[in-house]
């Protein structure tokens, strides 16, 4: 059983470095990533929202529902933490 | 439940320092626009200074100057702040969180600006007031004041 295991891991393992044969080399200007929106972000961020950070523009204006929604996770962790570790005395 | 920390070197060394890590968790906070930066990391330094002072002055310090509920206000309330500042662009004619057509006298660019702003500073009171929240519960075994 612990060999099979090991044969299971071995295989998903030689499958993730083969599909890194495929990716773009590092930093390749014309990568599919980089030619999408990222230039656009990079290019306009200044003009259209004032920030110098492009980090902070697309973290909280081009993308801020998925910012919205890393709040939220959050905020509903707390929640939960609430419920299941705070005693409420019932005077 | 964590009491006060009998040594007076500590307590005077946090006292000392729990005022410069929460400036330092507010200019983090605030300077998001031009550094690395911004509500997630600021709300987590200024609710890393609330822990050093339940480490080091107990746990009754913090409840007297930060409640249990004020705390769970301040969780929802930066929240609040965030989805709020998306009503209310989409209240003036814009999309849901286009700050750009937040009623404020200034050009499309800089109501931008003041619209992260305002969403950072609310990013950064629920983590602070989530951190708090989970410590104060872990550490008093969910005793409430």
């Amino acid at each position: 059983m612990r060999f099979l295991n090991f044969i299971l891991v071995a295989i998903a393992g030689g499958i993730l470095i083969y599909s890194t044969v495929d990716m773009p080399p590092w930093a390749d200007p014309s990568s599919p990533a980089s030619v999408h929106v990222s230039p656009r972000y990079i290019e306009k961020t200044l003009e259209e929202t004032a920030t110098p950070n492009v980090v902070t523009s697309v973290l909280a204006d081009y993308r801020g529902y998925d910012t919205l929604g890393e709040t939220t996770v959050i905020f509903t962790a707390g929640m939960c933490c609430i419920l299941l570790l705070r005693r409420v005395s019932k005077r | 439940m964590i009491s006060r920390y009998e040594s007076i070197i500590i307590t005077t060394l946090c006292k000392l320092l729990i005022p410069v890590i929460q400036l330092y968790g507010l200019y983090v906070i605030m300077h998001g626009h031009s550094s690395p930066g911004g509500g997630f990391q600021g709300g987590v330094i200024l609710g890393a200074s609330f822990i050093l002072l339940v480490i080091s002055h107990g746990l009754d310090e913090v409840k007297k100057r930060m409640s249990e509920k004020l705390n769970t206000i301040f969780c929802s309330f930066g929240l609040l702040i965030y989805a709020g500042l998306g009503v209310l662009a989409l209240i003036f004619g814009g999309n849901y969180l286009d700050y750009g057509h937040l009623p404020i006298p200034v050009t499309i660019a800089e109501a931008r600006y003041l619209g992260i702003l305002g969403i950072e500073i609310g990013v950064g009171i629920t983590v602070m007031a989530v951190m708090i929240s989970i410590f104060l519960d872990i550490s008093s075994v969910g005793e409430q004041e």
